[in-house]
């Protein structure tokens, strides 16, 4: 690992202020995948800016509307967390297997999401949901937010503070892993929104995407039944030795099924 | 170099180190701690599970940087060869391990799930032990071990208290 400068941020002002001096700084929260990254010397930040002890992406605060999880939450404590459980128990499900529970004591949502990996579970739900991402700019709709492989709508200079999640009538997620590392091959997170249908799909393609026929086809009966009819394209899907794109199509198929499955266990 | 300062199984330790040096040298080349095992160095194998701030982490994948002003725990602070932690005699009564690579990581983490009331049946054990490999026993008797322990209280007989 190259060496870098390291300082914890005490504020927002402090961190938006360094990254606005020193371009090859990179903000670092839990770093369980920035570390491994910077072994294998494939980035090399001049700076390393430490979120832990910014107090405005602390905290899980869960609201009548909305549950509020600060972008340096860990993934135990979403997972661990009453409110969320009764909440949205869907999301705590999906932060309860991400990883290992090593991994899930530091790993944070904010770096997650941030990072983008096409095999992560987070986006899933941020996308399934319908979150908002409020970042130290602006407020960025889940729609916009992810753009691509390992990219997002962040510009240089802004990070995540937090992500507000709708409570929602109910939701399901099922994930399809690798059985050696674990990361998603095929993803679901499915939910009964105030305002319809949503289906996203994680770990199949190169970015977490809405599968629109899915939701079409939920929204006349929610029921993994309703699926039968559907399917998914196999086209722009990511095809790797671990499953080909008409494998992974097929899997979309069975992870949404079983999401909706899952949605009406938690229900 | 930043100079930090970590308390390491109840005794504070201040040393120089560089940014990128990671807790696990921290622990094993600063402070003289060598139950956490360099396993993997890539955040598969566990060998390498410490606590932090009583939760455990794999201290290959943290900064010690990251660590600074906080409290570690490594094998060398929850029992000694003259009065083994309880989840260490469980080790050995049931044959929990053989070559012992993993061994350091398997206790700090069994501690873990059983701090957190995870211990309650075999999958569930097996489900909180996949961050931690082990290449000679095949889990099982590891998942016995642990699973003897089931509510009881690991930090009881720990020096952690």
């Amino acid at each position: 690992m190259y060496d870098f400068a390291y300082v914890r941020a005490k504020s927002l002002d402090e961190v938006t202020r360094l990254l606005d001096e020193h371009p090859n700084a990179r903000p670092l929260s839990g770093g369980q995948t920035l570390i491994p990254t910077l072994k294998q010397r494939l980035n090399r930040p001049s700076m390393l800016i430490d979120l832990q002890d910014i107090p405005e992406t602390q905290g899980i605060e869960v609201g009548e509307h909305e549950v509020s999880v600060g972008g340096m939450t860990r993934h135990a404590d979403v997972a661990g967390h009453p409110g969320i459980a009764k909440a949205i128990p869907a999301l705590a499900l999906l932060a309860s297997g991400i990883a290992d529970p090593q991994v899930r004591h530091r790993g944070t949502i904010g770096g997650s999401i941030s990072n983008n990996d096409p095999a992560a579970d987070y986006p899933a739900a941020v996308v399934g949901l319908g979150a908002r991402v409020i970042t130290t700019r602006r407020s960025i709709e889940a729609d916009a937010f992810f753009t691509g492989l390992f990219s997002t709508a962040l510009e240089p200079g802004e990070i995540v503070v937090r992500v507000i999640f709708p409570r929602v009538r109910r939701a399901g997620y099922c994930k399809i892993p690798n059985p050696a590392s674990g990361y998603v091959m095929a993803g679901c997170f499915v939910a009964e929104t105030h305002d319809g249908i949503r289906v996203a799909v994680n770990g199949a393609g190169p970015c977490v995407f809405r599968q629109r026929d899915f939701e079409t086809a939920l929204a006349v009966r929610f029921d993994a039944a309703s699926l039968e009819g559907c399917g998914q394209s196999a086209q722009g899907l990511n095809a790797d030795m671990h499953a080909s794109a008409d494998y992974r199509a097929q899997l979309v198929k069975v992870a949404a099924k079983r999401a909706v499955a899952c949605a009406l266990r938690l229900a | 170099m930043p100079k930090i300062t970590i308390t390491v199984n109840g005794t504070v330790q201040t040393h120089e180190v560089e940014g990128r040096t990671l807790l696990v040298y921290f622990l094993r080349e600063h402070c003289g701690f060598k139950g956490p095992h360099i396993g993997c160095d890539t955040s598969q194998c566990g060998c390498c599970t410490v606590h932090l701030d009583g939760r455990s982490i794999k201290s290959c994948t943290c900064l010690a940087v990251m660590a600074d002003g906080q409290e570690v725990t490594t094998i060398e602070g929850v029992g000694s060869v003259q009065q083994l932690h309880p989840l260490q005699k469980a080790f050995n009564e049931h044959h929990a391990l053989q070559c012992g690579y993993c061994t350091p990581g398997m206790v700090m983490q069994g501690i873990d799930i059983l701090r957190r009331g995870r211990a309650t049946d075999h999958a569930t054990i097996r489900h909180e032990l996949e961050g931690n490999l082990c290449r000679c026993t095949g889990y099982q008797n590891i998942v016995e071990a642990i699973a003897s322990c089931a509510g009881t209280h690991p930090d009881r007989h720990s020096r952690e208290d």
